[in-house]
């Protein structure tokens, strides 16, 4: 069984190989692969959500090295539901760039979105915190290369920005390291927590730093205020199925909160008192707030997606906040649909920009577009669902976090941030959808030229990608349908977060090889089998 | 040599964070390879630092170095060179196609299309 852990990770790594060096110069092969590794890693994660379910933890020592020494793998409830819902995601946002014709408009669009995968559900399944580091830098990578996909000068320079930006979170990210290897003298997870309880309250400077490093570089990832300014652009800027599939890389960002900050530092954690409600839950609402007036204040469609990600990260982020097994929760129930929302409103601003006289995406009046009827009705149900009104997901969501803020003190706050936004955003979607789908018919049919980037002509489209949205959003009715059996499984993956102990026993007392130190003659006494299997940490780590 | 260690990371850090403030696209990035030749040599004193100590088992030797921190180092040195080749392909190619390398503004590459970039909010 343990061995299927590390399999969502492995297969998209190896076949990305086999598309860049066999299937090269083969679209048809690229897309088959593409499709096909990404439905079995889906099945295999399904798999694993069955065998997590009853609450069991599965670890896979890679090299079947033990813990604090070797890297291991950990799948309880939390890890494998995102990897179910990044790979749930990957498949109608790869039959959408596949069906809009995006994967060709460049070169190794299949190659650099598995590899995302293999970072995405890396970062989600290690229990280590260098492997983390590991895994972030190969999603970064891959998504520097998504970002940039098909070119143009535009996307180029907000890459650099993108980059650059990214650059200073992963070295942010090595000085957070540093400081917990030279205090804690470990980077597993499991370790690090058993450590920390253990530290005492005096000198513990250092570990406090480390903390507010990590909770630095994951806002970062999750873009939370004032570490937001890279996602504006880069959102609206990239391809549009890398921008949907973005959609879970600033979730990276909240479970990695999550994670560390139930396991490693839990809350009730003398140590880092204070972290949460004195900086995080200001900081979640300022985004919240941020997000949804920039909804109302953009001036593209496109911008305007992009800050209802923000605003959504923030109501994640104030759910995470408040830090109770219900806030947990929700966050979760609302990370799982605001991803789904937010890559379908990403691919249907593409729709509309295809289809839309001169892809025009402001709110200049256009001639009506062809089969806008259609067009309109998935974008009335991608944003009642984004802003949270009901009947869709984002409405229980939203319950959901309201009802688990009660027991924060600072709970008019919450209340008044997340409701005064909602208006605020409901306000942003209608007038989008006035203007680009009603407002249609008001104006003369000339047509603008200009404004269309190199290589974006628009192409004839088939029925696929919006096969690919309606997946996308029938996901969302399903969810919503369903929220009953899913807020229980969210209700056990909260309460497994909150008893940790499971979690560190079984990551730290699974015996693996250990080498003897089998010198000529008996120089060395003490700690040389420790000595010999950190020494081979080196090569996994290095690998 | 604590000073000396300390120091180093300090004025590399100082001077990274200089140049990443500057407004063109090779001083930025010239300020992130400061930075991460910084975080390098924290990475190898967060394994304390020694003297004439090897990391691996040797005979006759009873005191070792931390041999974790290097093979961190090792790694981060990695991706940190890829990293900055990936930005420096990038960065010419956006200097190249917009003949102009400023980081921070991005109106003249499509004029009157988007006001408000760069800042954010």
């Amino acid at each position: 069984m343990s061995h299927w852990v590390i399999a969502p990770v492995l297969l998209p790594g190896m076949m990305a190989a086999i598309i860049i060096l066999i299937a090269r110069y083969h679209p048809v092969l690229q897309r088959t692969f593409s499709l096909a590794t990404v439905s079995l890693c889906l099945a295999i994660a399904l798999g694993l959500l069955v065998a997590v379910a009853d609450g069991s933890i599965f670890l896979y020592q890679l090299g079947n090295w033990a813990a604090p020494f070797g890297i291991v793998l950990v799948a309880d409830r939390l890890s494998v539901l995102f990897v179910v819902l990044t790979l749930f995601l990957s498949i109608p946002v790869l039959l959408y760039a596949i069906g809009s014709g995006w994967d060709m408009r460049g070169r190794h669009f299949h190659a650099l979105f598995q590899f995302q995968i293999m970072g995405i559900l890396g970062a989600f399944l290690t229990g280590d915190a260098f492997n983390l580091f590991v895994f972030f830098e190969i999603l970064l990578l891959a998504s520097y290369g998504l970002m940039i996909h098909s070119g143009g000068a535009r996307r180029l320079r907000v890459g650099v920005q993108y980059v650059v930006f990214n650059l200073l979170g992963s070295t942010l990210f090595l000085f957070a390291l540093g400081t917990i290897y030279a205090e804690l003298g470990t980077l597993n997870i499991a370790d690090i927590a058993a450590r920390v309880a253990d530290a005492p309250l005096e000198n513990s400077g250092g570990v406090r730093v480390a903390a507010v490093l990590l909770l630095l570089v994951f806002g970062i990832k999750a873009a939370i205020l004032p570490l937001h300014f890279w996602l504006p652009a880069t959102y609206s800027t990239a391809p549009a199925p890398v921008a949907a599939l973005f959609a879970i890389m600033t979730k990276v960002g909240a479970y990695s909160i999550i994670r560390f900050y139930t396991i490693a530092f839990p809350p009730d954690l003398e140590i880092t008192q204070g972290l949460f409600d004195t900086w995080l839950l200001p900081g979640a609402l300022i985004t919240l707030a941020v997000g949804m007036i920039g909804v109302l204040g953009a001036k593209r469609l496109d911008r305007m997606v992009a800050f209802a990600v923000i605003g959504s990260m923030g109501m994640l982020m104030t759910s995470v906040s408040v830090f109770t097994p219900e806030g947990i929760a929700a966050a979760l129930f609302y990370a799982m649909h605001s991803t789904l929302a937010t890559a379908a409103l990403f691919l249907l601003v593409d729709v509309v920009k295809t289809r839309r006289a001169g892809g025009d995406l402001t709110w200049a009046p256009a001639p009506p577009m062809i089969g806008g009827a259609l067009v309109a009705g998935m974008f009335f149900a991608a944003a009642i669902a984004m802003a949270g009104l009901p009947p869709l997901s984002g409405f229980v969501g939203k319950v959901l976090i309201l009802d688990a803020a009660l027991a924060d003190p600072r709970v008019a706050w919450v209340w008044a941030v997340i409701l005064s936004s909602s208006l605020i955003a409901v306000i942003g979607f209608s007038r989008a959808g006035s203007v680009i789908f009603w407002k249609a018919h008001a104006s003369l049919p000339e047509t603008k030229t200009g404004d269309i980037q190199s290589g974006e002509q628009p192409a004839p489209q088939g029925a696929l990608p919006l096969v690919a949205i309606g997946t996308l959003l029938s996901a969302i009715v399903l969810v919503t349908v369903f929220a009953g059996p899913i807020n229980r499984y969210l209700n056990a993956t909260a309460a497994q977060l909150f008893a940790p102990e499971p979690y560190i026993s079984i990551v730290l007392d699974t015996p693996g090889k250990v080498i003897e130190y089998k010198g000529k003659d008996d120089a060395g006494e003490k700690g040389e089998s420790a000595d010999a299997s950190s020494d081979h940490t080196e090569e996994d780590h290095g690998s | 040599m604590e000073l000396l260690v300390a120091s180093a990371v300090g004025i590399l850090t100082a001077a990274g964070i200089y140049l990443i403030l500057r407004k063109r696209t090779f001083p930025v990035i010239l300020g992130t390879a400061f930075i991460s030749y910084a975080v390098n040599v924290f990475l190898f004193a967060s394994g304390r630092l020694a003297i004439n100590q090897p990391p691996v088992l040797q005979k006759d030797v009873t005191l070792y170095s931390d041999p974790l921190p290097q093979a961190l180092v090792l790694t981060a040195i990695v991706i940190a060179f890829g990293m900055t080749a990936v930005v420096v392909m990038i960065g010419v190619g956006a200097y190249l196609s917009s003949q102009d390398d400023h980081i921070d503004d991005l109106d003249e590459v499509q004029p009157g299309a988007q006001k408000e970039e760069g800042a954010g909010s």
